[in-house]
């Protein structure tokens, strides 16, 4: 489904990404995980399509598309879904309106009639138990003056309203205590099918405990220095990530 | 510009004076010639070249008179849904058979009743134009809301313009309110000529104790329009007076608009939108004066910029020294969208009382792209997702006209603007 080739990718003449491959399935759920700094998010951002960076290397093929020829809202539309790490405040821009235009959109681009407004609202409510947000939230401006943890919810609903094929989430689980984890990562284990695919990033095991990964990456410095399967995050958890730093930075200095 | 062409203009236009109001004319001429025609020095003027537009593009100083339109053009430009009477004007003189006699309120010629006191709100010493519109305005009009009436409608102020080689508007407009009454007006102009035309329009409200008075301005006449424009008002005791100006277009336009708050417990708003493009340029300068203790004011101006359009904000707020617990708050915002339009924007303070609250912020800045990406992120198209960011903007001046269907009006010629519709 996703296939990443040698992808570099810098930011104002500073490369961030150096290399990275990454192969991912229908069915799939890869995490990537890594310091600090590391690129997580600017490959997330990169493979969504802002423009802020520019790819300098390599390619990203997408369901056998290149996926760096189209705009961020033809990705969108192809299947691709970003759950930001930090979700963008919108006032004055109405959630439900908002979810309406991009709902429509992708579905005239999938070659689906519109929702009229009681379909887009039957939608809507289903959508919203699996997440469990309140409409009363939903009648606000777009994210404006929510918590930290609504917003990350808001982004699990978004992506259960657009339907993705591509999902990829950026610390979704980040500032989500217990009860709010489990709700998020139940809906997201519930919109997993085997045509579908995930990516999450985190910084926390604890997550994987709830969206249990094919894979696990670690990402570090632009490359992914490591993968491996669940037990890696184990590992990364209990030693952090010091001992994956020398392992690296000795290969490089021989 | 020349004294030689200002004296020449001023008596173009003095030549074509109104009648009555001798003393008012004649303070209001000795006010102009004080003052003069505005120039580049002239620190109220210094980004609004309106003389030198002038000079350029006005051939006839001489007034516009009358012309005829018909019930079926004023039908034609009425907003949809519109319910409230109206008051017809072509160049500012007031066609009495096609507007609607409105039980309980008075409406008269000025010329009818020439005990008005002109300029005692709006000072000719205040503006040059002012002034000028004091010596030679044509006629004007003049309403009085009674006492204790609740006007329910809005009253719309329907103005059709054609000058002919592109002649003078001078328009003058007295209105007052009685105590505990509540009005509001809608000031909408149609513009007809294909020539460039000067408008200077006067608005003197006479605001009563504790009295609810609205004053919405569509400015969209297009781009052959020198406008200037004052409107005055003194807020009384547990008054509230509430002004939206929205401009749409323009080839220059100036507003002055100033709330004296001269009894206490009353509130002043003033909200302002200015969405230009091409060579448009719009100054608003307002003024609100606290003179007594525990009033409020609350101002919110919001520009969208495109081609090379120019936006001037200046807004003075004195806080007078007795006027003590004082609220007042003034926030100007802009968003320019392209390298060549350009906003000056100064906030203006003089705070003579210690105990009050007053704020101020002003910010010129781009679309924000975060929210751009993550609109697009989630699928929609980046025009409509600047659209819909652009429109966010706008909304928070729009949503302060409470008459629904002037405000859909202006929706409407917003969103088309800004491609926003959902
Ligand atoms: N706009 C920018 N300008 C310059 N440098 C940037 C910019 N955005 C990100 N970077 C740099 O790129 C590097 C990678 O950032 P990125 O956000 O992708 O890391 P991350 O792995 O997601 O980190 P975190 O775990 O903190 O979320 C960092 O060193 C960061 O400082
Ligand atoms: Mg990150």
């Amino acid at each position: 489904m996703l296939s990443i080739k040698n992808l570099h990718a810098s930011i104002e003449g500073t490369p961030i990404l150096r290399g990275i491959n990454l192969e991912v399935k229908a069915g799939e759920v890869h995490a990537i995980m890594g310091p600090n700094g590391s690129g997580k998010s600017t490959l997330a951002s990169v493979l969504a399509g802002r423009e802020e960076y520019e790819v300098t290397e390599g390619e990203v093929i997408f369901k056998g598309i290149d996926l760096l020829e189209l705009s961020p809202e033809v990705r969108a539309r192809e299947g691709v879904f970003l759950a930001f790490q930090y979700p963008v405040e919108i006032p004055g821009v109405s959630s439900t309106n908002f979810l309406r235009t991009a709902v429509n959109q992708v579905r005239e681009y999938r070659g689906l009639d519109p929702l009229d407004a009681v379909k887009f609202l039957t939608l809507m409510k289903e959508k919203m138990k699996l997440v469990e947000i309140d409409q009363k939230l939903l009648s606000r401006s777009l994210n404006e003056g929510f918590s930290g943890g609504e917003k990350k919810r808001n982004e699990i609903f978004q992506m259960a309203m657009l339907d993705p094929t591509l999902s990829i989430l950026d610390e979704t689980d980040s500032g989500l205590d217990i009860d709010a984890l489990r709700i998020v990562s139940n809906g997201v284990n519930q919109l997993k099918s085997d045509k579908n695919a995930t990516i999450v990033v985190t910084h926390y095991q604890r997550l994987l405990d709830y969206i249990v990964p094919d894979f696990v990456h670690v990402l570090y410095n632009g490359r992914i220095v490591k993968s491996g399967t669940k037990e890696l995050a184990m590992e990364l958890e209990e030693k952090g990530y010091d001992w994956i730093k020398e392992e690296v930075d000795s290969k490089a200095t021989v | 510009m020349s004294t030689l062409i200002k004296h020449e203009i001023l008596g173009e236009m003095l030549n074509s004076t109104g009648k009555g109001f001798e003393q008012a004319r004649a303070e209001g001429k000795e006010a102009f010639e004080s003052q003069g025609f505005p120039t580049n020095k002239s620190e109220e003027y210094k980004f609004t070249a309106i003389s030198k537009k002038l000079e350029q593009s006005i051939q006839n100083f001489g007034a516009a008179e009358s012309f005829e339109v018909t019930a079926e053009d004023v039908k034609n430009n009425l907003f949809e849904g519109f319910t409230g009477d109206v008051l017809v004007f072509t160049n500012g003189h007031f066609q009495s058979s096609l507007s609607s006699e409105i039980a309980g309120i008075e409406v008269a010629l000025l010329s009818e009743k020439s005990d008005t006191p002109v300029g005692s709100i709006a000072k000719p010493a205040k503006d040059p134009f002012c002034a000028l519109n004091q010596a030679v305005f044509t006629d004007g009009i003049f309403i009085s809301v009674p006492k204790k009436a609740v006007v329910e409608k809005p009253i719309l102020l329907l103005n059709f313009n054609k000058a002919v080689n592109g002649q003078v508007i001078q328009p003058r407009v007295w209105i007052e309110a009685g105590d505990f009454a509540e009005v509001t007006f809608i000031n909408h102009t149609v513009n007809l000529s294909d020539v460039t035309y000067f408008s200077n329009k006067v608005v003197e409200v006479k605001g009563g104790v504790n009295s609810q008075i609205r004053f919405y301005k569509l400015q969209n006449e297009g781009k052959n329009v020198i406008e200037a424009n004052n409107t005055e008002t003194d807020i009384h005791k547990d008054g509230r007076f509430t002004s939206v100006t929205i401009s749409l277009s323009g080839e220059l336009v100036r507003n002055n608009l100033s709330l004296n708050i001269i009894g206490s417990n009353s509130e002043g708003n003033m909200y302002g939108l200015y969405l230009l493009n091409s060579k448009s340029h719009v100054d608003n300068h307002t003024n609100v004066d606290h003179t007594v203790p525990h009033a409020e004011s609350n101002e919110l101006y919001k520009g969208i910029l495109a081609d090379q359009s120019r936006g001037v904000f200046n807004g003075k707020i004195f806080v007078r020294q007795d006027a003590q617990k004082t609220n007042a708050f003034q926030q100007n915002n802009n968003i320019l969208l392209s390298e060549d339009a350009v906003v000056n924007t100064k906030p203006q303070l003089e705070i003579w009382a210690d105990d009050v609250k007053c704020s101020h912020g002003c910010t010129t800045g781009q679309m924000d792209e975060e929210a751009l990406f993550y609109l697009q992120a989630r699928g929609i198209a980046k025009d409509q997702a600047k659209g819909l960011l652009l429109y966010a903007f706008a909304g928070e001046v729009l949503e302060h006209i409470r008459d629904e269907s002037f405000r859909e009006y202006c929706t409407n010629l917003v969103q088309d603007r800004l491609g926003s519709k959902f």
